[in-house]
C-alpha cells in the first residue's frame, strides 16, 4: 500500500510539472492581453508533432526535437499574436472566438499533415530510476519534472530580475500606466504570447513519447489547464503553479483509486466550487496579474 | 407602409413554397441533411435567445443532449408516446437548466462561459460513466421513432426523411413563433435592459438574475426540444454527439450569422450548411471542414464583426438605390 501511495505521488508530480508549464503560459497571455487562448492545447499538440517530425520520422536527436518544439511553437505564438490576438486585445468574446478558429485550423492542419491516427514515438530512454522497493520513476518522466522546474525558475527570474520582465508585469497590472511609462504594449504582448506558446510547445514535446500523440490531444490538456487557472486565480502565475500541483494530485489519486471518468468529474466540480465560492480563484487578486 | 407589408407577404409566400418544394428536388442524402438543418435552426435560435441577456454559454449543446436523453428514455423505458416524450425532454432540459442556474448565475461573462462549459462537461461525463440508464460511451440505441399516421388511404411514415422534414418544420416554426413573441413582449425588453444596462435595470427594481434565469430556462427548453427531434429521427445518441466540438459549430453559426436580428443565426446556419454540404462536398474537401470553419470564424470576427446579418441592410440599400435610379 505504501508503495502504491508513493508511486502515485511520483506520478502526480510528473503530471503537475507539465500541466504547470501549459497553465503558466495561458496565464501569461491572459495577464498581458486579456485573452483566454482556447488554442493553447493545440500549441501543446504542435510541440508534440515537432517530436514526431524530427525525432520519430527523421531520427534526429530527441533533445534537438524538443528545442525545435520550443522555438517553432514560440514563433507560431508570435505570429498568432500579431495577426489574431492584437486586434482582439481586451475583448474576451472576440479573443475566445478567434482562438477557437485557430484551434480548428491547427487541428485540421495536423490531421491533413500527419493523419488522425495515433503516432508511435519510441521512448528515447527506457531507463527507470528506482527510488525504493516497488517505487520507480522512468527517466523520461524525471526529465519532464526537471525541465519544468528549470523553465519555470527561469521564467520567474526573467519576470523579476530583468527590465523586460518588469515591463511585462507592469503591462499586466495596468496597461495604460505601463504605456505611459514608455513600455510598448505590442512588444510586451509579443513576448508574453511567444513565451506562453513556447512553454506549451516544450511541454508537448517533452511528453510526446509518454502520452497518446494525435491531433486532438490538446483537448484534455486545455480542460485541465482551465481548471488549473480558475482554481489558481486567473492572472496569478504562482497560483497557477500551486493549482497545477493540487489538481494533478487530486486527479492522479482519484484515477488510481477510483476511476478516470470520476477523476475528470471531480476536477470539473473542483473548478465549479471555486467559481461559486471565490470567483477570483484561491490565490487570485482583483488585478490581472 | 403598405408597400413593405406587401413585400413581407410575398416573401413569406415565397419562403413557404421553397420550404415545401425543397425536399422534392434534392437527393436522398440531401433530404437527411435538410432534416438536420431544420433541427439546427432551432438549436442556434434557442442559443440566440440566451444571448439576448448578454450571456454566452458553452453548455448549450449539452442541454440539447439533456432533451435528447430524457425524451429517448421516456419513450424507451417509460413507454411514453413519442410526441409526449419530446415535450418531456423539453421540460427536463428546462428543469436541469433551472437547477444549474443557481451556481452558474453567481458568475458573469467569462466566468459564466467557463462555468457553463464545466457544468455541461460534468453532465456529459455522467452519461459516459453510468451505463444504466444512459448506456455509457456507446449511448442509447433503438430509440422509438415517431409512429406512422394513417389518414384515410394515406399513410405517413416518419422514417421517410421528407415526412420527418415536414414534421420538424412544423415543430420548429411553432417554436420560432413562440420565441419571436417572447422577444417582442415586455420580457424581451427587460432582457435588452439586462444586457445593455444591467445596473440601471437593477436600480429600477428589475431582478436581473431572475430574468437571466428565465432566458436560460426558456432557451434550454427549446434546445431540449431540438435534441428530442434529433434523437427520435436518428434513433441513436451518444455522449460524443454533444461534445464541445458541436458547441463550437453552434457558436460559429451564431457568430457568422450575427445575433442582433432574428434572422441572423438562421442565415448563419443555412449558409454554412450549404457551404459545408454542397460546396465542400462537390470539391471533395469534407476533410477540411474544421479548417474552413476556423478560417471563416476568424475572418468573420476580424472583418465582419456584426455577422452576415449586417450585409443584408447593405444589400437592401443597394437594391433600393438602384430601383430609385430606375424610377427617375
Amino acid at each position: 500500500m505504501t508503495e502504491l501511495l508513493l508511486q502515485t505521488v511520483v506520478n502526480a508530480t510528473y503530471a503537475a510539472s507539465y500541466l504547470a508549464l501549459v497553465a503558466v503560459g495561458l496565464v501569461l497571455i491572459f495577464g498581458v492581453m486579456g485573452i483566454i487562448n482556447f488554442a493553447h492545447g493545440e500549441f501543446y499538440m504542435l510541440g508534440a508533432y515537432c517530436v514526431v517530425a524530427i525525432y520519430a520520422d527523421l531520427h534526429l536527436p530527441f533533445l534537438l526535437s524538443v528545442a525545435s518544439g520550443l522555438v517553432f511553437v514560440g514563433l507560431v505564438g508570435i505570429a498568432t499574436e500579431r495577426t489574431l490576438f492584437r486586434p482582439m486585445r481586451d475583448n474576451p468574446l472576440g479573443g475566445l472566438v478567434v482562438s477557437i478558429g485557430l484551434l480548428l485550423i491547427l487541428q485540421s492542419l495536423a490531421t491533413l499533415g500527419f493523419g488522425v491516427r495515433m503516432e508511435h514515438i519510441p521512448p528515447p530512454s527506457q531507463a527507470v530510476l528506482t527510488l525504493r522497493e516497488g517505487v520507480g520513476i522512468p527517466v523520461q518522466r524525471l526529465n519532464v519534472i526537471c525541465a519544468a522546474v528549470l523553465l519555470l525558475g527561469g521564467l520567474w527570474l526573467f519576470l523579476h530580475r530583468t527590465r523586460w520582465g518588469f515591463a511585462l508585469r507592469a503591462s499586466a497590472q495596468d496597461p495604460e500606466a505601463a504605456a505611459l511609462q514608455g513600455i510598448s504594449m505590442g512588444q510586451a504582448s509579443r513576448i508574453a504570447v511567444g513565451i506562453g506558446a513556447a512553454l506549451a510547445g516544450v511541454a508537448g514535446a517533452l511528453t510526446a513519447p509518454l502520452v497518446r500523440t494525435f491531433p486532438y490531444m490538446g483537448h484534455s490538456v486545455i480542460i485541465a489547464a482551465f481548471i488549473v487557472i480558475i482554481v489558481g486565480g486567473v492572472g496569478s502565475l504562482e497560483g497557477a503553479v500551486l493549482a497545477a500541483i493540487v489538481y494533478a494530485f487530486v486527479h492522479t489519486f482519484v484515477t488510481t483509486f477510483v476511476d478516470g471518468v470520476i477523476a475528470d468529474i471531480v476536477g470539473l466540480l473542483l473548478m465549479l466550487a471555486v467559481l461559486i465560492v471565490r470567483p477570483t480563484g484561491l490565490f487570485g487578486s482583483r488585478d490581472r496579474a | 407602409m403598405p408597400e413593405r407589408r406587401a413585400f413581407g407577404a410575398v416573401f413569406a409566400l415565397f419562403l413557404v413554397v421553397v420550404l415545401a418544394v425543397l425536399p422534392h428536388v434534392v437527393t436522398y442524402s440531401q433530404q437527411e441533411i435538410l432534416v438536420f438543418l431544420v433541427i439546427n435552426v432551432l438549436v442556434v435560435m434557442s442559443y440566440r435567445f440566451l444571448t439576448l441577456t448578454g450571456e454566452w454559454s458553452l453548455g448549450h449543446v449539452v442541454m440539447t443532449g439533456v432533451g435528447a436523453y430524457a425524451s429517448a428514455l421516456a419513450a424507451k423505458r417509460l413507454g411514453f408516446p413519442v410526441p409526449i416524450a419530446m415535450l418531456a425532454g423539453a421540460v427536463v432540459s428546462a428543469a436541469v437548466a433551472w437547477v444549474l442556474s443557481f451556481p452558474l448565475f453567481r458568475m458573469k461573462g467569462f466566468y459564466f462561459l467557463i462555468g457553463s462549459f464545466a457544468a455541461g462537461e460534468v453532465i456529459r461525463l455522467l452519461w459516459k460513466r453510468f451505463r444504466d440508464p444512459f448506456g455509457g460511451p456507446k449511448g442509447l440505441k433503438r430509440i422509438p421513432e415517431l409512429s406512422d399516421i394513417e389518414v384515410g388511404a394515406f399513410r405517413i411514415d416518419f422514417f421517410d426523411p421528407v415526412a420527418y422534414y415536414y414534421f420538424a418544420i412544423a415543430v420548429v416554426t411553432v417554436s420560432l413563433w413562440l420565441l419571436w413573441r417572447l422577444e417582442r413582449s415586455n420580457i424581451g425588453l427587460v432582457f435588452n435592459a439586462v444586457h445593455w444596462r444591467d445596473s440601471l435595470a437593477a436600480s429600477v427594481g428589475v431582478d436581473t438574475r431572475r430574468y437571466r434565469t428565465l432566458a436560460l430556462v426558456i432557451a434550454s427548453a427549446f434546445a431540449g426540444l431540438a435534441g428530442a427531434l434529433f434523437a427520435h429521427y436518428v434513433g441513436a445518441i451518444n455522449p460524443t454527439r454533444f461534445n464541445i466540438e458541436e458547441m463550437v459549430y453552434v457558436l460559429t453559426w451564431a457568430i457568422v450569422g450575427g445575433t442582433a436580428t432574428f434572422y441572423g443565426p438562421i442565415l448563419g446556419v443555412v449558409m454554412l450548411t450549404v457551404l459545408n454540404e454542397v460546396v465542400l462536398r462537390k470539391l471533395g474537401l469534407e476533410q477540411a471542414r474544421p479548417l474552413v470553419y476556423g478560417g471563416i470564424l476568424i475572418a468573420c470576427v476580424l472583418f465582419l464583426p456584426k455577422g452576415l446579418e449586417s450585409v443584408v441592410p447593405m444589400l437592401a440599400r443597394l437594391g433600393r438605390g438602384r430601383s430609385r435610379t430606375v424610377r427617375t
